[in-house]
């Protein structure tokens, strides 16, 4: 195998099965109105959006014919496909870091397609209302400062609320993830000391806290333990119906992640928003603004190496930011504002073969 | 006297080269099974440089994992590896090694077969089953009985102080030895099984009782193949990925409680592979990786040797 890494090797042997996949599948049974031949797309990457993108990939390809193999690898094995060129578009809930780019053979574009939000539950059966949390308290309790339930600091946010004597136990992701970089982005935002003393990453070195694996795992840890304090995606918390905390935002208010209250924080950041869109949105302004939102993205080459599947990938790109958003509420998404979409609609405008723009808009 | 075709030698080699090209195919797959050992492991050192490279012998003694400023030292995760299984061993084994003495020596057959079969199939349950069984019923379970009464009798011990979180160590090590009892149980049984009658007979002829017979005359004749079987348990728990990273609390420190969450070195690579998107991260995964390799090879060639040595080799040596 002379210096192929058993990923590259992986990564050959994965695509090997898709070429072959492809080519043992009926060639697009065609469907009325429908171009015969169209392309068939590879992408790998986020876990996270993959119930939605499963979604749109199905409902596009009744459309279009163009039909979408996703593999839903995480956000770290989709950039190390697109960077190995393997597949014909990556996906990933954080930006790619300068490092990582500067490793790609060519321009890579970060399209937005959704907002996701995370939501930080808790086990405090008996408290009567929602918990709200500021910033500071939420990074003190997972920096291990605040260690009981009945904290002042707690307590000073939550007047009437029978917070009970017990310790907080602290349940953090064990495995890798988008969610974990999320919160800790939000935390290093708003707290100078846990910026210093843990950062943000997929994983973190975290101070106090038990690990959970997956989603799942935090949740049904939440779920048993009294006491407990965890953070997950919205769509868990909603699934498995856990109390979830109001959090204060940079206006001074306490809102809840609800659909309208992400897409709000999106809004906010919009007109500081830089035109690659490589950027993240926790703790934006707005009154309505839920602080833990994050875009996630589908990332592209800028100069594509087959027009046939850049075109059909740019439509793709292009129908996600249109018809597509219609699709996400249902799902527990939160669709892009209109000022995000159009500047994501400027950067898919820019996919081009051989220096030539590939779609006519 | 002619044999019907179909059983005559067809003549188109000599059974001189049959002999030859037999024994080439047996020596190549089986010379194939070591190079895939060999290669596993050279792969495994070769993607760890880095890593080794980097941290040198550290890497094995310090006790910090923090990919976001690259710093990795893999104690923790070797100290959660040996303890939970040897907790595995402790509690599981003498569990095990009463159901085959049991199985084979004093169950009448009604109770030998179903009871057999379904040992074995213990064995076959997928390891992730065995984990969200653990997260879900075992670790509640322990949080709010067996860990409370542990630290009412035997508080006075730092293994059983601190909180109960319901995961940790000793959950970890509890759920290994759940998993490692069927392969402890099925493979003893079967040595057991395999020391001669004529053993027995004398034992009993000379007036001895049936604990009497177990206990010195098949005990001791079974002795290397129940050890072998003790270590391919202990092959199984160094191992094991998904169970024990749902239950043991994935925190990479060495507690000084049992209750305390830890981590093992199967753990964190499952945990962190995916999405390791740093050279280093990735380097220090394979790293422990290779670690974790050189711990399991030698205690599964050992199991060999001696399950080896009882089934096939001289009985009742020692």
């Amino acid at each position: 195998m002379g210096n192929l890494g058993p990923l590259k090797f992986l990564a050959l042997a994965l695509s090997l099965l898709g070429v072959a996949a492809a080519a043992c599948a009926p060639a697009g049974a065609p469907r009325p109105g429908v171009p015969a031949g169209a392309p068939t797309l590879t992408g790998a990457g986020a876990t996270f959006p993959y119930p939605l993108y499963a979604k749109w990939f199905d409902v596009y390809a009744q459309k279009t014919g163009v039909r979408i193999n996703y593999q839903s690898i995480g956000s770290g094995g989709g950039i190390r496909q697109l960077l190995e060129g393997t597949v014909d578009f990556g996906a990933s809930d954080a930006p790619m870091t300068d490092d990582q780019l500067a490793r790609a053979s060519g321009k890579i574009l970060h399209i937005p397609t959704v907002l996701g939000a995370v939501v930080v539950v808790y086990n405090l059966p008996e408290l009567g209302a929602a918990l709200k949390l500021s910033p500071e308290t939420l990074a003190a309790i997972y920096l291990g400062q605040v260690s009981r339930w009945n904290d002042p600091r707690i307590a000073a946010e939550n007047p009437g609320l029978r917070l009970p004597d017990i310790p907080i136990a602290v349940v953090h992701r064990s495995d890798s993830s988008g969610t974990t970089h999320v919160f800790t982005d939000y935390l290093s935002a708003v707290s100078p000391v846990w910026k210093e003393r843990v950062g943000r990453g997929t994983s973190v070195s975290w101070p106090v806290g038990l690990g959970a694996k997956g989603n799942e795992g935090v949740t049904g840890q939440v779920k048993q333990t009294p006491g407990a304090v965890g953070y997950v995606e919205l769509a868990y918390a909603l699934q498995n119906r856990l109390p979830y905390a109001l959090l204060r935002n940079r206006a001074g208010n306490y809102v809840g992640p609800t659909l309208e209250n992400i897409t709000a924080a999106a809004a906010g950041a919009a007109p500081t928003l830089p035109e690659d869109l490589r950027v993240s949105i926790v703790d934006a302004p707005g009154p309505n603004s839920y602080p833990i939102s994050a875009f996630t993205y589908i990332l592209v080459y800028q100069e594509q190496r087959d027009p046939l599947k850049g075109r059909a990938l740019a439509e793709f790109l292009w129908w996600a930011l249109d018809e597509g958003q219609a699709y996400a509420p249902e799902l527990h998404y939160a669709p892009l504002p209109e000022e995000v979409r159009a500047k994501a609609r400027t950067l898919v405008k820019t996919i081009s073969y051989q220096g030539k723009p590939l779609l006519e808009k | 006297m002619t044999l019907p075709a179909t059983l005559r030698r067809p003549r188109r080699l000599s059974s001189r080269t049959e002999d030859l090209i037999f024994k080439g195919t047996v020596a190549f797959l089986g010379l194939g099974v070591l190079g895939l050992a060999v290669g596993i492991g050279l792969s495994l050192a070769g993607e760890a440089g880095p890593a080794l490279g980097r941290f040198g012998p550290g890497f094995f003694a310090r006790s910090v994992w923090d990919p976001v400023r690259e710093d990795f030292g893999v104690l923790p995760h070797i100290y959660g590896t040996l303890v939970t299984s040897l907790l595995a061993l402790l509690l599981g084994g003498p569990v095990a090694l009463g159901t085959a003495v049991f199985l084979a020596e004093f169950a009448p057959g009604w109770v030998r077969n179903p009871v057999s079969y379904l040992v074995e199939l213990l064995a076959a349950v997928p390891s992730v089953v065995y984990g969200l069984w653990g997260l879900f019923v075992l670790a509640p379970l322990l949080r709010t009985t067996v860990q409370p009464a542990l630290g009412n009798w035997l508080g006075f011990l730092p293994l059983f102080q601190g909180p109960y979180y319901g995961v940790g160590i000793f959950t970890g090590g509890l759920i290994l030895a759940i998993m490692v009892i069927p392969t402890m149980a099925a493979v003893s049984r079967d040595v057991i099984r395999a020391v001669p009658d004529d053993q027995r007979e004398a034992m009993l002829a000379l007036g001895a009782t049936r604990w009497e017979t177990v206990r010195y005359a098949v005990l001791p004749a079974a002795r290397s193949g129940i050890v072998g079987a003790v270590l391919l348990g202990l092959g199984r728990a160094l191992g094991e990925t998904m169970a024990v990273t749902m239950v043991i609390g994935n925190r990479p420190e060495i507690p000084a409680s049992l209750f305390g969450p830890g981590y093992t070195m199967a753990a964190v690579i499952a945990n962190e592979f995916a999405e390791a998107t740093s050279d280093l991260h990735l380097s220090a995964l394979f790293a422990v990786g290779f670690g974790l390799f050189v711990l399991t090879l030698p205690v599964n060639i050992a199991a060999r040797v001696l399950v080896w040595r009882v089934a096939w080799g001289p009985v009742g040596g020692e």
